[in-house]
């Protein structure tokens, strides 16, 4: 349903995006998962046709996104990290513009416009100014108004940004739904919650797509035993003393504790006495399944350690 | 195509109603200007204050001042025996002209022998200081024939004869250029708000993810800021007849037509700015400059375009309102059909023409 073959992006110098390849199959929900800057949203524009790309080819709903991107965007729908309505205008005038311009009118209006009410929960506030309502409810109005033409994909570029965890997960059972129903979602997020719920993640970092699979799959770096959490007092401070320890692969924090990544699960004494000795007792070490997080931060660990040799 | 543009019309219209400071500036806003700029803008000048030093003190001399006063253009404010005082009060600006009659005034006068009388102006105001030796001039001649009787020959008779305009009102010479003035800046800045606010407010980014081309989001956006545009028009031309007694001699058909002609332009400009500036701020004070002063200085609105150096007239052959106020002072105070001002219409279009087919061009890019 979407495609990319070296995809590339220049600004300049600067390589915002750089030989990025993918398949996306119709029905999915794919997550890119990165950090701001990392290029998600350039990929984003390349694939509806707002932008060329310097380099590489790809394809939406079989066209390509270099020469055909005006059957692009009527077979699309987008909602921008930006805000994509208007404030000024009520719940009905929204879905009733955005509907125009994506030749929605007439009797198919009537009936998008109830599904859109149906869908959102906004039914009794249609006449509310948007900039009246909760963020919440205007991310799923966007996400609506990107949906009124029935488009077989959908990109959503960071949708749920300063949204609440509820309003979040309310926004992802939509996302749930659309899938089932065959629509291909195309989602950029910096949420590792969120990017648990994709079918597939694609792991961008510094314009470079590093890794790309199923979460259990994505998870696989890692040997079992592997990944140590460690509960100890200080732990900024110890995480610099566990430099010293040859067996520890890479250490980050992970809020108020420490996630190690070891060659051999065995070093779990090991720890446990190094930094009791350093002065961080009390001190628990515990082997944990790896998060999507270890995945990443593992990720860019590899890949700007390969850029260095 | 249509539907599009509908919808876009509709959501601006919308969005006007919704931002009711800017309607009530694109609809009011004319109408104040016209008023104030109506009333303050005159180049006619009454009530000049006249000091008077009749050394002559004859039934001769007294018909002389009477003459001056009963002009309506001056008014008594001094009564002097000599003339040495004149300069206190002319500096201390109590007087602006002063009226000087010889003591051998009327003997010289029945004697008909050539006398002089002095007429002295304050010159700091050149404008004012023209116009009123004019006025001097005609009420002397006036003057003239009944003091020497009827035995004067006089050499020859130029009576002058004003059309379109007897009364000479700078009202109504001035009030075309206006109505073009205000209706060039407050169109331009009407759209040149247009796309730059959807660029800034994030939705323009998701307005070129949709089907929408470009000359439907162009004339969405353009069409409702015609409408009230056409709005302020009727109601500026309606106040200039019903104020300043602008009469309107020709029809208001072509009237229409060259309002609206003159609008395209403006609009497209405005949408051109629009398409070019990164900010609302930066769009409008491009907007703001670039109708203001074209249009105050290189149109002929205060300026006769043919008194203006070489460099200057040909600039002026890009500045709309230049036509539009040509062919405004041929309908309204002429009367006149498209023979006499078709050639300004012609040049409407064309300007129109080109602006709105930048603005396209640059609003296809931004798509």
């Amino acid at each position: 349903m979407v495609s990319a073959t070296g995809l590339t992006r220049t600004f300049g110098e600067f390589v915002a995006v750089d030989r990025v390849s993918f398949e996306v199959a119709p029905g999915e929900i794919f997550g890119f998962l990165g950090s701001n800057g990392a290029g998600k949203t350039t990929v984003i524009r390349m694939l509806c046709g707002l932008l060329k790309p310097t380099s590489g080819s790809g394809t939406v709903a079989g066209f390509d996104i270099a020469t055909r991107a005006a059957e692009i965007k009527t077979r699309i729908g987008y909602m921008s990290q930006k805000f994509s309505l208007y404030s000024d205008l009520t719940v009905d005038e929204n879905l009733r513009f955005w509907a125009g311009t994506n030749r929605v009118w007439g009797r198919q209006f009537e009936e998008r416009r109830e599904w859109a009410f149906e869908m959102t929960g906004l039914g009794s506030r249609r006449s509310a100014l948007v900039a009246d309502l909760p963020g919440g409810f205007r991310q799923r109005l966007a996400l609506s108004c990107a949906l009124l033409h029935q488009p077989p994909v959908v990109f959503l570029d960071e949708p749920t940004g300063g949204v609440d965890p509820e309003a979040r997960r309310r926004f992802w059972d939509l996302i749930d739904d659309l899938s089932a129903q065959g629509v291909t979602v195309f989602v950029t997020t910096h949420y590792m919650d969120e990017a648990e719920r994709c079918h597939r993640v694609a792991l961008m970092h510094a314009g470079e797509l590093l890794a790309l699979d199923t979460i259990p799959e994505l998870k696989k770096i890692f040997a079992p035993g592997s990944v140590l959490e460690i509960e100890c007092r200080d732990a900024a401070h110890a995480l610099e003393t566990l430099d010293d320890l040859p067996e520890i692969i890479d250490a980050a924090l992970f809020g108020n504790y420490l996630h190690a990544v070891v060659t051999a699960p065995e070093i779990v004494q090991g720890i446990q006495n190094h930094l009791e000795d350093g002065g961080f007792a009390p001190v628990k070490v515990r082997p944990v399944p790896p998060s999507l997080e270890d995945v990443f931060i593992r990720s860019i660990r590899e890949a700007e350690e390969r850029r260095e040799q | 195509m249509i539907r599009r543009i509908l919808a876009t019309t509709v959501k601006e219209l919308l969005q006007l109603k919704r931002d009711w400071r800017t309607a009530l500036a694109l609809l009011g806003m004319p109408i104040v200007l016209l008023m104030i700029y109506g009333y303050a803008l005159s180049f006619d000048v009454t009530d000049i204050r006249l000091g008077v030093v009749d050394q002559s003190r004859t039934q001769a001399s007294r018909r002389m001042v009477e003459a001056f006063l009963k002009s309506g253009y001056f008014v008594q404010r001094a009564v002097l025996d000599d003339s040495r005082p004149l300069d206190d009060l002319f500096t201390t600006e109590t007087i602006q002209a002063a009226l000087v009659i010889p003591a051998d005034f009327a003997a010289q006068t029945s004697a008909r022998r050539p006398t002089s009388i002095l007429f002295v102006l304050d010159g700091s105001d050149s404008q004012t200081a023209n116009t009123v030796l004019g006025y001097a001039r005609q009420i002397v001649a006036s003057q003239i024939g009944s003091l020497y009787g009827v035995e004067v020959q006089v050499a020859y008779q130029a009576t002058p004869l004003v059309w379109y305009n007897p009364d000479l009102k700078s009202s109504i010479f001035l009030v075309p250029g206006l109505l073009a003035f205000i209706l060039m800046v407050s169109s331009v800045i009407a759209t040149s708000l247009a796309v730059v606010r959807e660029k800034e407010r994030g939705t323009m980014e998701s307005l070129r993810a949709t089907p929408i081309r470009a000359i439907e989001l162009l004339l969405g956006k353009t069409l409702p800021y015609l409408l009230v545009g056409s709005v302020s028009a009727a109601g500026s031309l309606f106040l200039a007849w019903a104020l300043f007694d602008v009469p309107i001699h020709g029809s208001l058909l072509w009237l229409a037509v060259v309002t609206l002609l003159f609008l395209a332009g403006g609009l497209g400009w405005g949408i051109f700015i629009s398409t070019l500036a990164e900010t609302q701020q930066l769009a409008f004070q491009l907007a703001l400059l670039s109708s203001m002063l074209p249009t105050l200085l290189l149109s002929g609105f205060i300026f006769p375009i043919s008194s203006m150096p070489k460099v200057l007239q040909l600039v002026s052959l890009i500045v709309p309102a230049r036509y539009y106020i040509a062919a405004l002072r041929s309908i309204v105070l002429k009367g006149v059909g498209p023979d006499a001002w078709g050639i300004n219409a012609v040049a409407l279009i064309i300007y129109a023409s080109i602006v709105l087919l930048l603005a396209t061009i640059r609003m296809v890019r931004s798509l």
